[in-house]
C-alpha cells in the first residue's frame, strides 16, 4: 500500500504520522514544495520577534521523517491523475498512489489595487516573507498593515514589537469582525491605540505609490477617506484561498476548498483532503467549509490518514476556534460566538479593566448546551469551552448558575461531566 | 505498569496542600494560583474537586503544537511541555478540551502537569487520600478519561 500526501504544513505532517501508527507496514511519501523542511506558519510571528530561529519553526526535528520511514519529497506537484492513479511533479516525473491525500492549504489574497505588487509590498504567510519582512520591518520604519483580520492581528504584535511605526487599516468597522463582537472588538481597538499603534477601521488603502525616496523603498498608502501614510513596508493580511488550482482536470470537485464527505474523502474514491485546502464540516452549524485554523487542519489530518488505513473513522466536525495574544490582551473566540436567533446569552464587560467574557446557549432542547463564547482578558482552563460545546453537555441546573457568573464554566463543565456526578 | 493519579471529589476538604505542593515544586514558591492541579469549590454543597490534566493517548494538545514543544515522557506517559521549544502561541489551551493547559503571562509559555517525572508532590501532600498516585488500571481514571473522550467528536477512535 502506498500512501501520499500532497503539503507537508501541520495537516499533511500529522497524517503522515497517523498513518505511520495505523498502517506500519505501508509506503509512505509527503510532498511538500516549499525550500524548508515542513515548517509551521503559526510560528511566524515568533520567529518575527526573535524568539525562535528559523528551526525553531520546523514541525519536526530533522531525523524525524527518517525516523518514522515518511518519504519526504521535496517537490511541487503539478497535476493529480485520477484514472491512472498518480500525480505529475514539476521535475516532470510521476509517481502512482494507492491512496492519496491532499493536504495543500492555501495562499494569500491581495486586493487589486494599483501598486499591490510594488517590492516593498508583501503577505506574511511563508518562511520566506518572513525573511522579506524581517528585513524592511527594522525600528523606526513605517509599516501599513492592511486587513486587521485574524492573521493581521497575530502578526501585528510582532511587528510592534520590533519597533516600527505601525499603522493597521482595516476595511470592517472592528478589529477582528469575523471574531468578536462590538465589544470585544472596540475593546482591542482601544487596547491598541494606548499601545501606540494607529488603528483605522472602516477605512479602505485605495493605492500604493512609490515616493521616489534615494533608495527607492519610500511608498505612500493613499485611504478612501482622503489621507494617505507614509510606508517602508506594506504588509498585505486580507485573506486566503485554497491551493486548489493544480486538480484542474482531475475530477476533483471542488467549491472554495476540496468538497469532502464525513470521511474527508473527496469525491474521487482513495482521493482525501484534509487541513486549509478542505471544506470540512463545521460543527456548530452542520455546514461545510474551509477553517483555516491550525487545531482543524491537525484533527483533519488524523482523521483522514486514519480513513486511508482503512479504519472508517466519521468527522463529526470541528469548531472554529481562536486565540489571539495582543500586545498582551489576550483574547479567544470558540463556535457560534455571536450567538443563536432566540438563544440565551450572558456577559461580563468591564471595559476599564479590559475584561470580557460572553457565553452563548443554544434554543429548545438545546437550550442549556453551550454553542459559543468570546473572551477578553481571560487565560485560565479556557480550553474547556471547546469541551462543553463539542460535546454539547446538557448544563442542566448549571447553566442557571453560569447567567449567574459566567466565570464558573470549570465548576459548570466539572460538575456536568463524569468526574463529580454526585454533585448537582 | 503505569501509574496515574486518582481523584476523588468525595474525599477533598478543600484544604488546598495539593496547590500549595504543586506551587512550590514548580516555581519554588507558594503560589497557588499557579498550581497545575486546581480545587473547584461548590458553594451551594460545601464540596471541593481537584482537577488536574488526565494525560490522553491522543493528546489534543500535542497535536496541535506548530512546534513540538509537547512531548510524552516514556518513563510516566505524562505529556509535556518543553519550555526551550514552547513560543507561547496558546493554540493548545484551547485545543485541550479539558481546559487544563494554562497559559502563564510571567513565563510568556504554557505550563501543565506533568506528573512530576512519576512522583507527583500532590498525591503525597493531600491529607486525607483523595489524591492517589497509582496503577492506571485501577483508578477509575481510565474510565473517566474515555467517558470524557467518548464525550467529544473529535476524539473517535484513538489510532
Ligand atoms: C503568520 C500566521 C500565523 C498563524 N497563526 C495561527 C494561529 O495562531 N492559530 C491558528 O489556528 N492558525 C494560525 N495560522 C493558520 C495556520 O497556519 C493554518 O491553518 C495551517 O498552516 C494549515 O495547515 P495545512 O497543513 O492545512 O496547510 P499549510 O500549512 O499551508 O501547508 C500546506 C503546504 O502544502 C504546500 N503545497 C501547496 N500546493 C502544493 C503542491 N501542488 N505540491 C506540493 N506542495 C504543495 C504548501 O506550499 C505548504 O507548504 C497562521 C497562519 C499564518 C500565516
Ligand atoms: S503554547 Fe507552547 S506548547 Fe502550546 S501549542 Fe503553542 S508552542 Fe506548543
Amino acid at each position: 500500500m502506498r500512501h501520499i500526501i500532497i503539503g507537508a504544513g501541520p495537516s499533511g505532517v500529522v497524517a503522515a504520522e497517523t498513518l505511520r501508527k495505523a498502517d506500519p507496514a505501508a509506503e509512505i511519501y509527503l510532498i511538500g514544495d516549499e525550500p524548508e523542511p515542513p515548517y509551521s506558519r503559526m510560528a511566524i510571528p515568533y520567529f518575527l520577534v526573535k524568539k525562535v530561529t528559523e528551526e525553531g519553526t520546523y514541525l519536526r526535528n530533522a531525523s524525524h521523517y527518517a525516523e518514522q520511514e515518511i518519504a519526504y519529497i521535496s517537490q511541487h506537484v503539478s497535476s493529480v491523475d485520477t484514472q491512472a492513479k498518480q500525480l505529475g511533479l514539476a521535475d516532470g516525473s510521476s509517481l502512482p498512489y494507492d491512496k492519496l491525500l491532499i493536504a495543500t492549504g492555501s495562499y494569500p489574497v491581495a486586493p487589486p489595487i494599483p501598486g499591490i505588487d510594488l517590492p516593498n509590498v508583501h503577505s506574511c504567510w511563508t518562511l520566506e516573507d518572513a525573511r522579506q519582512i524581517a528585513s524592511l520591518a527594522h525600528e523606526g520604519a513605517n509599516v501599513v498593515l492592511m486587513g486587521a483580520g485574524f492573521i493581521g492581528c497575530i502578526i501585528l504584535e510582532s511587528l510592534k514589537m520590533r519597533g516600527v511605526n505601525l499603522s493597521v487599516v482595516e476595511m470592517g468597522d472592528r478589529m477582528v469582525p469575523r471574531m468578536m463582537d462590538e465589544k470585544a472588538g472596540g475593546l482591542l481597538k482601544k487596547w491598541c491605540i494606548e499601545k501606540g499603534v494607529n488603528v483605522l477601521t472602516s477605512t479602505k488603502i485605495t493605492a500604493i505609490t512609490e515616493v521616489g525616496d534615494e533608495d527607492g523603498s519610500g511608498m505612500s498608502v493613499a485611504l478612501d477617506n482622503g489621507d494617505s501614510l507614509p510606508a517602508d513596508l506594506v504588509i498585505t493580511a486580507t485573506g486566503v484561498k485554497s491551493n486548489i488550482a493544480f486538480l484542474e482536470g482531475s475530477g476533483i470537485e471542488t467549491k472554495d476548498g476540496i468538497v469532502v464527505d464525513d470521511y474527508l474523502q473527496t469525491s474521487v474514491a482513495d482521493v482525501y483532503a484534509s487541513g486549509d485546502v478542505a471544506q470540512g464540516k463545521d460543527l456548530s452549524t452542520g455546514e461545510y467549509h474551509v477553517q483555516a485554523i491550525q487545531p482543524t487542519a491537525v484533527d483533519h489530518g488524523r482523521i483522514a490518514a486514519l480513513n486511508m488505513a482503512g479504519k472508517q473513522v466519521k468527522h463529526h466536525g470541528n469548531i472554529n476556534m481562536n486565540v489571539l495574544d495582543t500586545l498582551g490582551l489576550i483574547s479567544h473566540s470558540f463556535g457560534l460566538w455571536m450567538g443563536v436567533d432566540g438563544g440565551d446569552s450572558v456577559e461580563i464587560y468591564n471595559p476599564d479593566l479590559y475584561k470580557y467574557l460572553n457565553l452563548r446557549f443554544g434554543v429548545d432542547d438545546q437550550a442549556d448546551i453551550l454553542v459559543g463564547a468570546s473572551t477578553l482578558g481571560m487565560t485560565q482552563h479556557i480550553g474547556v469551552i471547546r469541551g462543553l460545546i463539542e460535546s454539547k453537555t446538557h448544563l442542566k441546573d448549571w447553566k442557571a448558575h453560569l447567567m449567574q457568573d459566567p466565570t464558573r464554566i470549570m465548576e459548570a463543565y466539572l460538575a456536568s461531566t463524569q468526574v463529580l456526578d454526585n454533585i448537582v | 505498569m503505569q501509574k496515574s493519579l486518582h481523584l476523588d471529589p468525595a474525599k477533598c476538604t478543600g484544604c488546598l496542600q495539593c496547590e500549595l505542593a504543586c506551587s512550590y515544586e514548580k516555581l519554588g514558591e507558594f503560589n497557588p494560583s499557579r498550581s497545575l492541579i486546581r480545587v473547584f469549590t461548590f458553594h451551594f454543597e460545601g464540596r471541593f474537586a481537584p482537577y488536574t490534566c488526565t494525560q490522553c493517548d491522543e493528546a489534543w494538545c500535542q497535536r496541535a503544537c506548530p512546534v513540538d514543544a509537547i512531548t510524552m515522557d516514556l518513563a510516566t506517559g505524562a505529556k509535556v511541555v518543553n519550555d526551550d521549544k514552547c513560543v507561547g502561541c496558546k493554540v493548545c489551551t484551547i485545543s485541550c478540551p479539558f481546559g487544563t493547559v494554562n497559559y502563564v503571562q510571567e513565563t510568556g509559555k504554557v505550563a501543565k502537569c506533568d506528573l512530576c517525572g512519576g512522583d507527583p508532590e500532590c498525591a503525597k501532600s493531600c491529607p486525607t487520600g483523595a489524591i492517589t498516585f497509582i496503577d492506571a488500571n485501577l483508578t477509575g481514571y481510565e474510565r473517566m478519561q474515555a467517558y470524557a473522550e467518548k464525550s467529544l467528536p473529535s476524539a473517535e477512535a484513538s489510532a
